[in-house]
């Protein structure tokens, strides 16, 4: 979301360089992303949809697939809130340290997903030493996800914020608007596409997340296994066409998110340009 | 930091010879060595790549580059385990390639060549995501005077365009290193988990834990948060200087 430069006058017809860049970013495309998502796809239609269907509607699929969803959603919604307060208090606030803050925003994505999840369990699993045990439940599968996904809507906030002209908020307070008012009124509708990107990305990270999880959430099916590690253990038993089948689902909820995410950056630039 | 911070008094708990003990056995050693070699290999080919696919996004109109650029973003989106599983029906037994590389005694899948393709796959996006902007904001102009100079289109590249994008591609680095190190999920699926073998340092950490032994897990923890917060620091390094 940083400054957006006016539309670029292009080179017509391009140099040689431009096209052979072209056919080697193709080429390497096509070899590392779609060859192997082809390959997906083919696997999990090869047996007929009813197989597909089938493979989908399993009691332990529906079931993973159902908390993997529902805790994502708790997720985002949580991540809304406590990401555009963290990106408030970053940009508005000067408190001492507020460096260093800003760096361990990123530590999640910095730090591999599986020492994540061996850290959360050191700190909440049986032996914590904040004394909760909420090791093996779903809220565990929560706090895991909840650690991997807190930079996304703080980092895509931030920016927008910094950008933001409070000319506009300090007009409203001195016509006597309530901080509330300004807020709902001015920050808000500016803030949106930035905390709706940030929501979709986190969301996507979310269902697919499988090393913080995989540790921590003690993978009881029905209870507390999430789709990728349910996908992982059909792999691991020999069942690569219903690891593909479920697979498939994750695939269109992920293209889906991009979707929404280019939408909404064809939505803010529009309004940049009236 | 609370968390990395008990990881760190976890691993040193008994004191410091049983964590340095844990960390010199040879499997981590070993898993140590096939991080750093899958890094050396993907790392590269996704700078090289993400530069080259940044100028066909930025200075190229052709069909289908709504698709493409959908298709650079999708390994940020997808589940790691998800792209274990294309890589296995690709090159797995019962794969598309599989009665071939059987033939011809390749191995892919359980072996290393697997396990730096689905690496190089899941950090493909992040020199991209980085170049793509800054290529946008500097325009051609500049380009353009240095071809009506004379300059060869490589000359160009080299003198006028890679100067211009350097700190971005720098940033891209260390996101792709990080991600490469710390890939988990992918590289869980392909490896076949071979202690000593095709263990990388995630997959020590976890059958670490799965046979109990909490000090030589933690240990190696200590060492990707190490690199983690090495990562943290180039990040701010780069990053006031984005866009140069």
């Amino acid at each position: 979301m940083a400054a957006r430069a006016e539309p670029l006058p292009r080179l017509s017809g391009g140099s040689p360089g431009a096209s052979i860049a072209q056919g080697l970013a193709t080429a390497y495309l096509s070899l590392i992303v779609i060859l192997p998502l082809a390959a997906i796809v083919w696997n999990a239609s090869s047996d007929g949809r009813s197989n597909l269907w089938n493979a989908v509607s399993e009691p332990q699929a529906v079931a993973a697939l159902k908390l993997t969803l529902g805790v994502s959603a708790a997720v985002c919604a949580i991540n809304a809130v406590m990401g555009t307060a963290i990106a408030w208090i970053l940009v508005r606030d000067r408190f001492p340290g507020q460096r260093a803050v800003n760096a361990i925003i990123d530590l999640p994505f910095a730090l591999p997903t599986i020492v994540a999840g061996l850290t959360l369990l050191a700190l909440y699993g049986p032996q914590g030493p904040v004394g909760v045990n909420v090791a093996f439940t779903r809220t565990a599968v929560l706090l895991a996800l909840l650690f991997v996904t807190l930079p996304f809507v703080i980092r895509t906030v931030q920016p927008v914020l910094l950008e933001l002209d409070r000319d506009m908020e300090e007009a409203a307070a001195s016509l006597g608007a309530h901080p509330l008012a300004i807020f709902r009124r001015i920050v808000f509708p500016n803030l949106l596409p930035a905390i709706l990107s940030g929501v979709a990305l986190a969301f996507a990270r979310a269902i697919g997340e499988f090393g913080a999880v995989v540790l921590i959430s003690g993978n009881l099916p029905f209870k507390t296994e999430v789709a990728s590690v349910y996908i992982f253990g059909r792999i691991e038993s020999g069942d690569p066409s219903s690891a593909a089948a479920v697979s498939v689902l994750l695939l269109a909820v992920s293209f889906g998110v991009l979707l929404v995410i280019g939408a909404v950056r064809r939505w803010t630039t529009r309004h940049d340009d009236s | 930091m609370a968390p990395v911070c008990l990881v760190f008094w976890r691993a040193f708990e008994h004191g410091v010879g049983p964590a340095w003990d844990a960390v010199t056995t040879p499997s981590a050693r070993h898993a140590f060595q096939v991080t750093l070699l899958i890094a050396a290999v993907a790392v590269p080919a996704n700078t090289v790549f993400g530069v080259i696919c940044a100028l066909a996004i930025v200075r190229r109109r052709f069909p289908g580059k709504g698709i493409v650029n959908a298709l650079v973003d999708l390994p940020l989106a997808l589940s790691p385990v998800v792209v274990g599983l294309a890589f296995l029906l690709l090159y797995g037994r019962q794969g598309w390639f599989g009665t071939w590389l059987d033939k011809h005694d390749i191995e892919i899948v359980f072996a290393l060549p697997g396990m730096i393709l689905v690496t190089i796959f899941v950090s493909l996006p992040f020199v991209v995501r980085e170049v793509v902007p800054v290529l946008r904001e500097i325009g051609t102009e500049q380009e353009q005077a240095a071809a009506t100079l004379g300059a060869s289109p490589f000359q160009t590249l080299r003198r006028v365009t890679f100067p211009a994008i350097r700190w971005a591609v720098g940033y891209g680095v260390v996101l792709t290193t990080a991600r490469a190190l710390g890939e988990f999920g992918a590289v869980s699926v392909v490896s076949g988990h071979i202690v000593g073998k095709t263990e990388t340092m995630t997959l020590h950490v976890e059958e670490r834990v799965q046979s109990f032994d909490y000090v030589g897990a933690y240990a190696a923890s200590v060492v990707l948060a190490l690199l983690a917060i090495a990562t943290l620091l180039a990040m701010s390094m780069f990053k006031p200087k984005e866009g140069v």
